[in-house]
């Protein structure tokens, strides 16, 4: 009898989520759709003045984000947990927060990495200037992990529970609103010329310390939610 | 294999008292029983008796509100124990996007393969050969089950948690059903299998744990 190793599992893992995504693909293009739809709609409410949207557009595109990332959160393990694959990854010899850091991690490469990509054309539709585009996508760099793994203890918690929608949303705003503080603050200071470093280094240190916190956390929170 | 020589064989799993309460509203127990390697024990009781929650505190996912479980001779914990269980729930664990054969590849991954099977030839061995490529999403629940049952071949592990391991399946399955787990049996492994008493394991005369409703509760997962 061979037990695979740790290193096995989480490839295993990985290659399962992303095959996944890649078979429900029309489904992965909504965070897209719906951060686009958000920024281009702000013009036609605002009008055309670039001097307007030019104050506006990195928090824009900074809350278009957020949103679009909440949308997507809920799906996070909630399939698993319908098909009693979370109970599998439970019931596996490997540690289950390090499985549970792999699906965030495909989660997050697969809805927040392309609009990251996009974030650019984004602040383009709301006249962002040059100098403030790359702070801007550094701090969506930072802020969109620490954004899914802290998403990701709240669904765990709320996996569970029948039409959690509501109270997931009521549980992670108040620790996105941080995040949202210190990523858009960076671009906010950087528009004005002020120093950036700052707020983009709470960022970092907020991400190295969900990175080792969050899986744990969520391991905990996914077991209290299957018993 | 005749009885005394099961009651040598090393004790792979012993409930002391075991008992779980939900809401204070008592489920099952207490329950005091012992599983050894080779045998296959079949835990009978009525819908809503406790049959899935038992198997669910065995395999750790649920921590039972009295009594212990002793695996090997020591208290279970879920780190000891998850190497060592193979759990079939009502919940297939599949993903339908998957083909079936892709299905058993990501349970290789997690759980490792038994010495001498592969995805391929444990779907063989539940007789879905032609099916490796078809979405799971496209299979009967009949199908769907053996699939599962392949995943529960592959894992190597020694003991089987089996919830209704007979329902869907047709008689072939049945029999199937049957087969997997008189060589599990033969190869030292032993199993837990819940049953309302429709179908059974039936050859070998397997021991039965009965399982009572308690009065006043109701159906439960």
């Amino acid at each position: 009898m061979t037990a695979g190793t740790t290193a096995a599992a989480c490839s295993a893992l990985v290659r399962r989520d992303l095959t996944l995504v890649w078979r429900r693909r029309g489904d992965a293009l909504n965070p897209i759709l719906f951060a686009s739809i958000v920024v281009a709609l702000f013009p036609l409410a605002l009008g055309p003045e670039s001097e307007n949207l030019r104050r506006i557009a990195a928090g824009v595109v900074f809350v278009a984000v957020l949103l679009a990332g909440l949308l997507a959160l809920d799906a996070l393990f909630r399939g698993d947990y319908e098909d009693g694959s979370l109970e599998q990854l439970v019931l596996s010899p490997h540690p289950l927060s390090l499985l549970l850091a792999c699906k965030i991690a495909v989660h997050w490469l697969t809805t927040a990495l392309p609009l990251i990509v996009l974030s650019p054309l984004l602040g383009e539709l709301l006249h962002l200037p040059d100098a403030v585009r790359p702070v801007l996508v550094a701090a969506l760099l930072l802020a969109t992990p620490l954004l899914s793994l802290i998403g990701a203890v709240c669904v765990a918690l709320t996996v569970g529970m029948h039409r959690s929608g509501m109270l997931l949303a009521l549980l992670v705003l108040p620790l996105y609103v941080p995040v949202l503080i210190f990523g858009a603050g960076a671009c906010n200071a950087a528009q004005a010329a002020l120093p950036y470093a700052a707020p983009l280094l709470w960022l970092g240190a907020g991400l190295v310390l969900a990175l080792v916190l969050a899986p744990l956390a969520c391991a905990a929170a996914l077991r209290i939610s299957l018993s | 294999m005749p009885p005394r020589a099961v009651h040598d064989r090393p004790i792979l799993l012993e409930a002391n008292g075991l008992a779980f309460l939900r809401n204070d509203e008592p489920i099952f127990g207490p329950l005091d029983f012992a599983l050894r390697a080779g045998e296959i024990v079949l835990i009978e009781g009525d819908n809503g008796a406790g049959k899935t929650t038992l198997l669910r505190v065995l395999s750790g996912l649920l921590a039972p509100s009295a009594g212990e479980i002793r695996l090997d001779g020591e208290p279970l914990t879920l780190a000891r124990l998850s190497p060592q269980v193979a759990l079939l729930g009502h919940l297939s664990g599949l993903k339908l996007e998957l083909t079936a054969l892709e299905n058993l590849r990501f349970a290789a991954g997690l759980l490792g393969v038994r010495a001498g099977l592969s995805p391929a030839s444990a779907l063989a061995a539940v007789g879905l050969d032609g099916y490796a490529e078809v979405a799971v999403r496209q299979l009967s629940a009949g199908q769907k089950k053996r699939v599962a049952l392949a995943r529960v071949l592959l894992a190597p592990v020694g003991l089987w948690l089996l919830d209704e391991p007979y329902a869907n399946l047709d008689r072939d399955g049945i029999e199937l059903v049957n087969r997997l787990l008189e060589r599990h049996a033969h190869g030292g492994g032993a199993a837990l299998i819940t049953s309302h008493g429709a179908y059974a394991y039936t050859s070998g005369a397997p021991r039965r744990i009965p399982l009572r409703a308690e009065a006043g509760t109701e159906v439960r997962r």
